[in-house]
């Protein structure tokens, strides 16, 4: 265990931080804001990849492709939301639950009728194809780093957009008071699609730039969205910042665990059941977080003013 | 699959017109795994045994063939009570199938235990070929230990110094490293579990960087594999550090790998590319029947577990009811398999040639070839505990 390999490992959980910030962050919008839970984000996630496979297929570039998913992600997901979603607001969250939960059904049934069972690929475009070498015999993808430097862009791009501008100030009051905002005039359910239709596109995001990396398959939003969720939770539901800062913690605490549980599981117990029970504890560990977390401060860290 | 099914039933029907004995339809019943992540393995299987009966001009043994195809789901018991429809309603002679080894586990007894064959054209667990084997269970594929030993072996006799292993943490993964080890000897530089169905393995990509091994062992089917190899191709390890693995690479892998599996080691017991007349056969007529994909193992073995019946059939002039008799031609091995040389151990497992294989690009597709034979006429080491003789 050396310090260059902890230093790749950070930044390897630095990587898969931000990407879980990307389908996070449009998950605590829709739910703070719109008090909507939507299990079918994981499959909005895997939609963007699915959709930038295709049109990678047909137009053989990747920012096209990156640009034509987006675009045809957010046509889908605001058809979902006219037909299946605007439906749910008022129900109770059991309702909403248990229809998003079927449209995950639906979908991932749906990709494999439409692009087949088996897993397809996206190529990482030329030009970030290559490995940077961190010290001698230590390589790092470059297509790692651009996950991180375009997350953190999109990120800083939220944050301008949450606390400088009018949209930004009303989903902020409409993530708490959104009745009030509601008689102030506002036309909530407008707002609402706004909100709604650019997480659907950061959860796209999401998918089209990890498809280089993970194998493109039907149900691949399902484990990243149980993920999604104990961010929110740790973060405070509704908090963009909570959520970009949980995001960032699990990403860490589940890349450095997974790395070094065992290594420091020997400097206390002999090698072989230290092989064994690493492991283990290196998957519990980011549920033992969240616990920790709910028990000392139940609104999670940064929970939204006034919830 | 029905304008498959049709056109089976269709060479079927001219097939008795020609033919003046009115003798019942044999029926075959396939368990696998049509649906999930690993709908491509069973596809595999089901294709490999429709090919066999349309080559054989819809008949097994001169009798016309109506084959029964589940779907297991890979849920053990949904597998079961659909063997046991097989058995039951519709009143199978044998079942073919399956891929997943928990899945054998589920449907043995119910399946041997009504008199039924059961045939495994893949899972060959360990228990069955020693202490459990049973009279009614053949397998045409291998015991789960050996590809993993294959690689053993050949990571030993090339004098590889540092391996780094990995698999999933679950039972097969824990045999599978434990079948590397048997053969090789030398320093294990690190034995990693990693949970069942993970994505990323940029952890431990980074690990097996600086561990400075010259080979990694994996054991990664499915998904798992596909997303390791690209990753591993990226982070730039491919050229440095030796890919050696078992069902990671294979074609049913290789359309989501392509490039990035070029040049990686698999250890298996054939490849599409091997040397002999049926073989190639085989390949092409599977290519053409099935879009162009190329047929991995689970195919080569299936369309095998179809020649066993027919030879068997033909042995006992097409009769099912002496059970004793078909059991005896059955453990003959009477059919020239597409492998080669084949005959089955007292356990009723294959004893058979390995071999290391490759990874290369056939035009624009991606195929396993042989690149060197690692053991001859290898028997699995359970024998000895399986009180048939």
């Amino acid at each position: 265990m050396s310090f260059t390999l902890l230093i790749v490992q950070t930044l390897n959980g630095l990587q898969f931080g931000v990407l879980l910030f990307l389908i996070a962050a449009g998950l605590t919008l829709v739910f703070g804001v719109m008090d909507f839970i939507n299990l079918a984000h994981g499959v909005q996630y895997m939609l963007g990849a699915y959709l930038a496979v295709m049109f990678y297929a047909l137009t053989g570039n990747f920012l096209i492709a990156l640009i034509a998913a987006l675009a045809a992600a957010l046509l889908l997901g605001l058809l979902l939301e006219f037909t299946v979603f605007r439906h749910l607001y008022d129900r109770d969250h059991l309702e909403q639950v248990i229809a998003t939960f079927g449209i995950i059904l639906f979908l991932n049934q749906g990709v494999k009728v439409v692009w087949g069972a088996a897993p397809l690929s996206l190529p990482i475009p030329d030009m970030f194809s290559g490995t940077i070498v961190l010290s001698p015999g230590i390589l790092y993808p470059v297509w790692r780093l651009m996950i991180i430097g375009s997350g953190l862009a999109v990120a800083l791009l939220l944050y301008l957009l949450v606390s400088r501008t009018r949209v930004g100030m009303l989903v902020r009051a409409g993530a708490t008071h959104a009745r009030i905002v509601s008689a102030l005039g506002v036309d909530i359910r407008r707002l609402f699609m706004i909100v709604f239709g650019f997480g659907t596109m950061l959860a796209a995001f999401a998918g089209v730039m990890i498809a280089p990396i993970l194998s493109v398959e039907p149900g691949m939003g399902d484990s990243v969205l149980i993920l999604a969720f104990v961010v929110i939770v740790i973060g405070g539901i509704g908090s963009m910042r909570g959520a970009f800062i949980a995001a960032l913690l699990i990403g860490l605490v589940d890349t450095l665990g997974r790395s070094f549980a065992i290594d420091i599981l020997r400097l206390v117990m002999p090698p072989s059941p230290a092989r064994t029970v690493g492991p283990a504890i290196a998957s519990m560990l980011i549920y033992v977080l969240m616990a920790l977390v709910l028990y000392f401060r139940p609104a999670g860290l940064f929970p939204a003013k006034g919830r | 699959m029905n304008k498959l099914l049709s056109s089976v039933a269709a060479i079927a029907l001219i097939g008795a017109a020609g033919a003046a004995q009115a003798q019942e339809k044999l029926k075959i019943g396939v368990v696998t795994t049509l649906s999930g992540p690993a709908a491509v393995l069973g596809q595999q299987l089901r294709n490999g045994l429709q090919l066999a009966i349309k080559d054989n001009g819809g008949k097994l043994g001169g009798r016309e063939v109506e084959l029964f195809v589940q779907d297991d789901e890979l849920k053990p018991d949904v597998a079961v009570s659909k063997a046991k429809a097989l058995i039951d309603r519709d009143k199978v002679d044998f079942v073919v199938g399956p891929i997943f080894s928990n899945i054998l586990v589920a449907i043995m007894k119910p399946v041997t235990e009504s008199g039924a064959f059961l045939i495994s054209p893949n899972a060959g667990t360990s228990n069955f070929a020693g202490k459990d084997c049973n009279p009614n269970f053949f397998v045409t594929s291998y015991q789960n230990d050996q590809n993993h030993e294959v690689m053993g072996k050949y990571a030993q006799d090339a004098g590889l110094k540092k391996v780094f292993i990995m698999a999933p943490n679950y039972p097969a993964g824990k045999d599978s490293l434990a079948g590397f080890k048997r053969f090789y000897k030398g320093e294990v530089a690190d034995e990693v579990y990693v949970p069942l169905g993970q994505l990323d393995y940029s952890a431990e990509l980074s690990k097996i960087a600086a561990s400075g091994s010259d080979a990694v062992f994996v054991f990664l089917p499915g998904g798992m594999g596909v997303n390791f190899v690209k990753q591993f191709r990226q982070a730039g390890l491919a050229d440095k550090v030796k890919f050696l693995s078992a069902f990671t690479v294979d074609e049913s892998t290789l359309p989501a790998q392509k490039e990035a599996a070029l040049g990686f080691f698999g250890g298996a017991n054939w490849a599409p590319d091997l040397n002999n007349a049926q073989n190639k056969k085989f390949v092409a007529a599977y290519e053409a029947e099935y879009n162009g994909a190329i047929p991995a193992t689970y195919a080569f073995q299936a369309y095998d577990a179809g020649l066993l019946i027919d030879g068997a059939l033909k042995a006992t002039g097409g009769k099912t009811d002496n059970k004793d008799a078909l059991r005896a031609a059955l453990a003959k091995a009477p059919f020239t398999s597409l492998r080669g040389a084949f005959k089955f151990n007292t356990n009723h497992y294959p004893i058979q040639d390995f071999y290391q294989v490759k990874v290369v690009q056939v035009g624009d597709k991606f195929a396993t070839s042989i690149d060197k034979k690692v053991f001859s006429d290898y028997a699995d080491p359970h024998v000895k505990d399986c009180a048939m003789k």
